[in-house]
């Protein structure tokens, strides 16, 4: 097996847990890294697939690597928003659950 | 043989840290599982023969947002206990799990029927470099052939900028992000902030210029320049900017409208948005890369400083 498909199917296992953590842990940090975990998985498949692509003297299409730079800094940026997001929603409800509240009547 | 044994250690080492940082028992050690994660997935990278994504991978993907999880944990540690006691429940799990396992599964199913022959833009690509006038293939895609993602990339970055600012509270808003860092004035952390910046500046500089014929470029290097920043804020040698600074907000903005700036030239000149007139395609590349440098060295430290949260309103 090539080393491009490896790492494809290491980053289908990638996506799985990543996705797993997201559903199965209540801490909303703790989702965050579960949905992190599962965009390094897309990022790996997506660069495997440039590796496939490497033709013409390059070692890998360069169209999809740098789409996968601009993919990473965006990435972090989302998590940055969702870190100050979090943060706010734990200031103001003082709780860090996304659980439905108790309705008041 | 002996790297076909690396590829197969590093594959195991990628799982079973994915697996920890997903299922540890609470978020700081999942959070350094993350870390490492993203410095075994810089070498993954390399691997995959994409040097520029590994530069990337282990200043953005491990150490900056690392760096800013690691932050959140410090903060959140005292709502830990609360939602641990709130378990999604073992039928919730199971169906996570099932849910987890097809979605794997559909997608090694099209890792397996992928097209032959693999669709590729290289020879696009290669021919048409010299017209750019840079070196570097990922460079030329970034600033010539697919332009048009970079800028909306920087643009998204000043949003996601005020979006963090606008998380902050009213009597706050124009004030200085974060807490004051302390640090021991003759401790280690202060001697590093004195130390390493001169360094990381001269190594991100090289980055930024070396991007043009090599691996690296203005990611990387506005990464290191600003985790320079970071330091020597936590050093507590420097506070963070206040957010209505107006040279800083015309910093942050600088990238993007040079950016558009010289799309709209390439309108009147080149006949269409962000085309570049022939032979001025390394000059206006450059342009922008020198414009996008502050604007992301700025943008970058800011997201790690969060929301303004005293001293606003003067």
């Amino acid at each position: 097996m090539s080393v491009e498909t490896l790492f494809a199917l290491t980053a289908c296992a990638l996506v799985g847990i990543g996705l797993y953590g997201l559903i199965a842990q209540p801490h909303p940090l703790r989702k965050l890294i579960a949905f992190n975990v599962m965009g390094s998985g897309v990022f790996v498949l997506f660069g495997a697939l440039a590796k496939r692509g490497a033709a013409a003297g390059l070692a890998a299409d360069p169209v999809p690597q740098a789409l996968l730079i601009t993919a990473i800094v965006v990435a972090f940026a989302a998590t940055a928003v969702t870190v100050a997001l979090m943060l706010r929603l734990i200031e103001s409800a003082d709780s860090a659950s996304l659980a439905e509240p108790p309705a008041k009547d | 043989m002996i790297t076909t044994i690396a590829v197969g250690v590093l594959v195991l080492l990628l799982l079973w840290l994915a697996l920890w940082t997903v299922l540890a028992r609470d978020a700081f050690l999942a959070v350094a599982g993350f870390v490492i994660y993203g410095l075994l997935l810089a070498l993954v990278w390399v691997r995959l023969a994409g040097i520029d994504v590994a530069l990337t991978e282990a200043a953005i993907g491990g150490g900056l947002t690392g760096a800013l999880l690691l932050g959140a944990v410090g903060r959140l540690r005292r709502t830990e206990a609360e939602t641990a006691a709130e378990d999604v429940g073992t039928a919730t799990r199971a169906l996570a799990a099932v849910l987890a396992l097809g979605v794997t599964a559909a997608l090694v199913l099209a890792v397996l029927m992928l097209p032959e022959p693999v669709p590729t833009l290289a020879p696009l690509v290669v021919p048409n470099m010299p017209a750019t006038g840079v070196g570097n293939p990922i460079t030329g895609v970034l600033l010539a052939f697919r332009a048009l993602d970079t800028l909306l990339e920087a643009i998204v970055l000043v949003i996601a900028l005020i979006g963090v600012w606008s998380f902050a509270g009213d009597r706050a808003w124009g004030g200085r992000p974060g807490p004051r860092y302390q640090a021991e004035p003759d401790g280690i952390l202060a001697y590093l902030a004195r130390v390493l910046p001169p360094l990381g500046i001269v190594i991100g500089i090289y980055l930024f210029w070396a991007g043009a014929d090599h691996p690296g470029g203005k990611f990387q290097a506005a990464t290191i320049l600003a985790a320079m920043w970071m330091l020597v804020q936590m050093a507590g040698l420097g506070d963070a900017p206040r957010t209505d600074h107006r040279g800083l907000r015309a910093g942050i903005v600088v990238g993007p409208l040079a950016f558009i700036a010289v799309g709209a030239l390439g309108l009147w000149k080149a006949g269409s948005f962000l085309g570049y007139p022939e032979g001025w395609a390394k000059p206006l590349i450059l342009v922008i890369e020198i414009a996008l440098l502050p604007t992301l060295v700025l943008v970058l430290a800011l997201l790690m400083n969060g929301p303004p949260s005293r001293g606003g309103a003067r």
